[in-house]
């Protein structure tokens, strides 16, 4: 039954992938891209990590993929086609992926990884005891620089959107 | 792990998605497509983390814990991108990629 979910998922995950690469409306890229979000996280359940699917769906599919809408509706004219590549330009590149794939492919099947058999359930609470354990193996130095740089970046982010505005308003105050 | 399903499997499907993202970031010509690519590249590399601490290493967490901040660099990087690309469309109304000459300065 897990097989099938899964490759069921796989197709899914793959077909979509491709149409958000290739789409050339604006909006529905970003639409496709939430669809294999989706799928990601469905990979995760399949895994029997519950807390990473909850995270991805959150973050994922709640936050980024919002605020990629938000920019997308911002900054561009709904109807416009996007411009894409040549055609022939198209065939090189896809062709060179194909190439790097190949390459990947062989490298995994020609490795032989020793798999343990296992059917393990992690918890949540697994999951916070080893962020916030300072002994070794602990994860409590990056988690605080994790913290640290999601405030910095937040603050970057909105004096970079502001811009201009801002700095004009402060000069003729003073 | 998944019952019947194997690493190979799994690792499959993720180097489908890594390429198909790098395909995309050398295509595109737009700044928000090139970041919906980047997604794809990024998710693909967690996954991977994940696949790999399930099916090599089940008594630890290091992955887990990996992607967790794997998710949340990429959510501050989509923050600052797309702070950058709406300040760039006020200052040069376009977010094409060969029109994007002013951040070099």
């Amino acid at each position: 039954m897990e097989k099938y979910i899964f490759y069921i998922l796989s197709v899914i995950i793959v077909a979509f992938a491709l149409a958000s690469v290739s789409s050339r409306k604006m909006l529905r890229s970003v639409i496709y891209l939430l669809f294999v979000l989706c799928g990601i996280a469905g990979f995760y359940f399949l895994i029997d990590y519950n807390f990473l699917a909850a995270v991805q769906l959150t973050v994922y599919a709640g936050g980024i993929v919002v605020l990629i809408i938000f920019s997308v509706l911002l900054v561009h004219h709904i109807e416009m086609e996007l411009e894409i590549a040549k055609r022939s330009k198209q065939l090189l590149i896809g062709l060179t992926c194909l190439i790097g794939l190949g390459v990947f492919l062989y490298t995994i099947y020609n490795h032989t990884f020793n798999v343990i058999e296992n059917t393990n359930t992690t918890t949540t609470g697994d999951i916070g005891s080893k962020l916030l354990s300072y002994e070794t193996g602990g994860f409590i130095l990056p988690f605080e620089v994790i913290s640290i740089l999601l405030l910095a970046a937040m603050i970057g982010s909105i004096v970079i959107a502001k811009g201009k505005k801002l700095t004009t308003r402060n000069d003729e105050a003073l | 792990m998944i019952i019947g399903v194997s690493i190979y499997e799994l690792l499959t499907v993720t180097s489908i998605i890594f390429f198909i993202g790098v395909y995309g970031f050398i295509t595109r010509k737009n700044l928000i497509s090139i970041l919906i690519s980047i997604e794809l590249i990024l998710n693909a590399s967690v996954i991977n983390f994940v696949v790999i601490n399930k099916y090599l290493y089940p008594d630890m967490l290091q992955g887990v814990v990996f992607s967790l901040f794997i998710i949340a660099v990429a959510a501050a990087e989509t923050a600052l991108a797309v702070s950058i690309i709406i300040n760039l469309y006020r200052q040069i109304s376009s977010v094409e990629v060969k029109d994007t000459e002013i951040m070099k300065y």
